[in-house]
């Protein structure tokens, strides 16, 4: 008997609940920590770019339509199955990231109680962030939030994982949807993380997920009209291209250092979420 | 007059409904004419005014450093009002030395309950000089006294009062995060509402413990300077309030100053994407309360009458100065033809003229600049087909002035449905459904605020959910309060100011 020659899966990117290739056929080869080669992940464009938009702007009402308890379960199940799955992304964490086994654990874990945590937020945030407010005249007045839109992210190299959800989960829990940008130095993650979201129940289009090179892309990030918030883990030139462009549509970018600490709980918060919604004030006489 | 629905009959669309507009026509027209002379009602409380205004740094009135100064022109009367020193980089850098010294030794370190008494005094001594600051306010931005009086000058009082009383409860802006204050804050602010803004701007930002650059308006500096003075009398440590006077170049020196570590702007979508692309190397925090192209919604079962004043009031309030100003009427075509009748006879009894006099709805327009960009947008309004409608009433023979305007048959891709014009003009369009109503609504790079009118409540929310705008007023408009959160989506800006989300955007969270 002949040895078994395995199956190389051919990574795809997930986009619009489809997994995809770039549109241009391009792609890159990526290497595991030992040098050895891999596989060649799809080098998005900004027109894959712009399509993963289309398709973000397309689920966004949908989503955000739910109610906050569905999509707190959602949230939920999609923990539910990176937990199921921990072993497959610990490997792939292992393969890729020069990380002893135990930080490749300690990454999914953390990345799947981070999720637990914004499920848990889905149904609560708005009594934190809104409220009833007590004007000087006879008027019922409040403010409550509402998603921003389409939110596009920049993700961190240092934990292509768990940043990456950290930054999605605080987007999506209020009901925006995303376009996000994987680490360019390590995008295989990204590519598993896309095979757990369509496993998950979160609908098509919420989550998108593009591989490709920065430089090339966050232009396209910068000015796409239809992306309305920018979560980037970016410096110098990167960083101010993305303000820079944003200035165009005036959309907000939230910029963060490639040093932040993402285990750290400070990372789990409610104002995260308020970064990316819009607050909305609505009066009413009171009267007859 | 106020049509009232029986709650048994069906909502939209019934004809007995359209058969109840119908028998309304038959009001009776109120015409004022020449029937009789008017007789003025000016205010005559002495505004105050010094001849010239140096630039307040470090709690002292301080002459520019290149010795400049530009008039203040009251736009009612196009006579020179008062001078004011123009600020140069030198001035702007002076001024944030002092709001560092003061951020550093005094200001952050003082107790939220020892801070929050003095801007309960700034707030006092508002309320004490009120009448004068308001006279101040309409003889040099033009605007109405009856707003300056009842609006302006009492709105800016109570963001001082209420700020003042968050200053040591500052740790339930954030529930579970330590709060902070950012350090010196750049702000800069429009002509509309200049002491108004001052205080939006101001009260928020001290009250959380920060220091302040600000540059009022060209062209509305004089209360600002006035308020200057209320802070001496108020004994504010010098340098916790620095006012520094001038045009773009002294705002772009504000904007980008190194010290500043936030960044607050109210004014046009334009100015403010340049101060975006300014800050972005430097990556400085910023809020942004940007320009409007506001939707007002009159639903064929609408309150009638009310909805005709609020139409009038969100276009013609500040003579439609307002970043928020109803500036697009939709009305539901069922309605339209009564509805724009009645709009037009209520527009005849507007009176246009002297700012001072109590009686007058619609004072001048702030600036020659500001009359020529209406009356541009009004001729390409009519140029591209829109049908124009103006009351006969008369105008003063100087200063700048504009007549109320409606638009009608217009359509989405004319400009003046398009461009904000911040002058008294209206653009009326149509629609038969709610959902081409929330479209139409939403056609626009703007989202600041909108309104709608309708007597059904599960509309109104429905539509409030839908309408993509920071603030919408249901049966009512313009309205505003310090502890009511204002602020646009889109282009029109981000950040909220007033009430507890407003503070936030004035405080660091650890």
């Amino acid at each position: 008997m002949s040895e078994r020659i395995p199956v190389i899966k051919t990574p795809k990117v997930y986009v619009g609940g489809a997994f995809i290739r770039s549109e241009s056929g391009r792609t890159f080869p990526v290497y595991d920590s030992g040098g050895q080669f891999v596989a060649n992940v799809p080098q998005c464009t900004r027109k894959d770019v712009r399509n993963a938009v289309e398709a973000a702007a397309k689920a966004g009402p949908a989503w955000s339509a739910r109610t906050p308890y569905n999509r707190g379960q959602i949230i939920y199940r999609l923990a539910e199955m990176l937990e199921a799955r921990a072993d497959e992304m610990t490997g792939v964490l292992r393969q890729f990231a020069p990380a002893w086994t135990s930080a490749a654990e300690q990454e999914v874990a953390e990345t799947v109680d981070r999720l637990v945590h914004y499920a848990g937020w889905a149904d609560k945030y708005e009594q934190v962030l809104g409220s009833a407010n007590p004007v000087a005249a006879p008027f019922f007045n409040f403010t409550l939030t509402e998603p921003i839109g389409v939110v596009g992210i920049i993700a961190s190299d240092s934990a292509p994982l768990l940043g990456l959800i950290t930054q999605a989960a605080a987007a999506i829990v209020s009901g925006n949807t995303v376009v996000a940008l994987a680490s360019d130095s390590t995008p295989y993650p990204a590519i598993t993380l896309g095979e757990m979201l369509a496993t998950s129940d979160l609908p098509g289009g919420v989550v998108n997920i593009v591989t490709g090179y920065r430089k090339e892309l966050i232009p396209t990030f910068a000015t796409h009209t239809h992306i309305r918030g920018i979560d980037a883990v970016a410096t110098g030139d990167d960083a101010t291209a993305l303000r820079l462009g944003a200035a165009d549509s005036v959309k907000r970018v939230k910029v963060r250092q490639p040093d932040i600490d993402w285990s750290s709980v400070s990372n789990e918060s409610v104002y995260e979420i308020r970064n990316f919604v819009d607050f909305k004030t609505v009066w009413h006489p009171i009267g007859a | 007059m106020a049509v009232t629905l029986d709650p048994s009959e069906k909502d939209s669309g019934s004809k007995d409904e359209k058969k109840k507009h119908g028998h309304k026509q038959s009001v009776p027209e109120l015409i004022f004419g020449d029937l009789w002379e008017y007789d003025p009602a000016p205010e005559t409380a002495d505004p105050r005014i010094r001849s010239r205004y140096d630039l307040f740094i470090g709690g002292r009135f301080v002459a520019p450093q290149a010795g400049e100064c530009f008039a203040s022109i009251n736009p009612a009367t196009e006579e020179t009002v008062t001078e004011i020193a123009l600020a140069s980089a030198a001035d702007v850098d002076s001024a944030y030395v002092a709001a560092q010294m003061a951020y550093e030794t005094v200001w952050r370190n003082m107790p939220g309950r020892e801070r929050g008494k003095y801007v309960y005094r700034i707030a006092r001594l508002l309320q004490d000089r009120a009448r004068e600051f308001a006279v101040a306010e309409s003889i040099d931005g033009g605007k109405p006294i009856k707003e300056s009086r009842d609006f302006d000058v009492p709105m800016a009082a109570a963001h001082f009062f209420y700020h003042a009383g968050w200053a040591d409860k500052l740790a339930y802006v954030a529930p579970g995060r330590t709060v902070e204050p950012i350090g010196v804050v750049g702000q800069v602010i429009p002509w509309n509402f200049p002491l108004l803004m001052l205080a939006w701007k101001i009260a928020p930002a001290i009250a959380a413990g920060n220091c302040v650059v600000i540059k009022p308006a060209e062209t509305t500096s004089a209360t600002a300077m006035k308020f200057a003075e209320l802070l001496q009398e108020a004994e504010l440590p010098d340098g916790v309030v620095n006012i520094v006077t001038g045009g773009g170049e002294t705002g772009a020196a504000l904007t980008g100053h190194p010290a500043a570590r936030k960044i607050a702007f109210t004014g046009s979508t334009e100015v403010g994407k340049r101060i975006m692309r300014q800050l972005s190397e430097r990556g400085t925090r910023m809020t942004m309360e940007l320009g409007g192209k506001a939707a007002n919604i009159v639903f064929e079962d609408s309150p009638i009458d009310q909805a005709v004043e609020g139409v009038v009031h969100g276009i013609f309030f500040n003579q439609g100065h307002v970043c928020c100003a109803g500036s697009r009427l939709l009305v539901q075509e069922s309605i339209a033809e009564p509805f724009i009748r009645k709009l037009q006879q209520r527009m005849e009894s507007l009176r246009v003229g002297d700012p001072l006099d109590k009686n007058t709805d619609i004072g001048a327009i702030n600036s020659r600049e500001q009359l020529d960009r209406i009356c541009e947008l009004v001729e390409s309004g009519v140029s591209e087909g829109a049908k124009l409608y103006q009351p006969s009433c008369s105008l003063p023979s100087r200063g700048y002035f504009f007549r109320p305007t409606l638009f009608t048959e217009v359509t989405q891709s004319h400009r003046i449905a398009r461009e904000e014009i911040f002058g008294p003009v209206l653009s009326i369009l149509t629609f038969r459904t709610m959902d081409e109503a929330i479209e139409k609504a939403n056609n626009t790079m703007y989202g600041l605020s909108a309104g709608v009118w309708t007597d059904k409540g599960s509309r109104i929310l429905r539509m409030a959910a839908e309408l993509k705008a920071g603030v919408v007023w249901a049966n009512t408009f313009n309205k505003f309060d310090p502890a009511s959160p204002f602020g646009g989506y889109k282009e029109s800006g981000f950040g909220r100011e007033g009430g507890r989300q407003g503070l936030l955007d004035y405080v660091e969270l650890s």
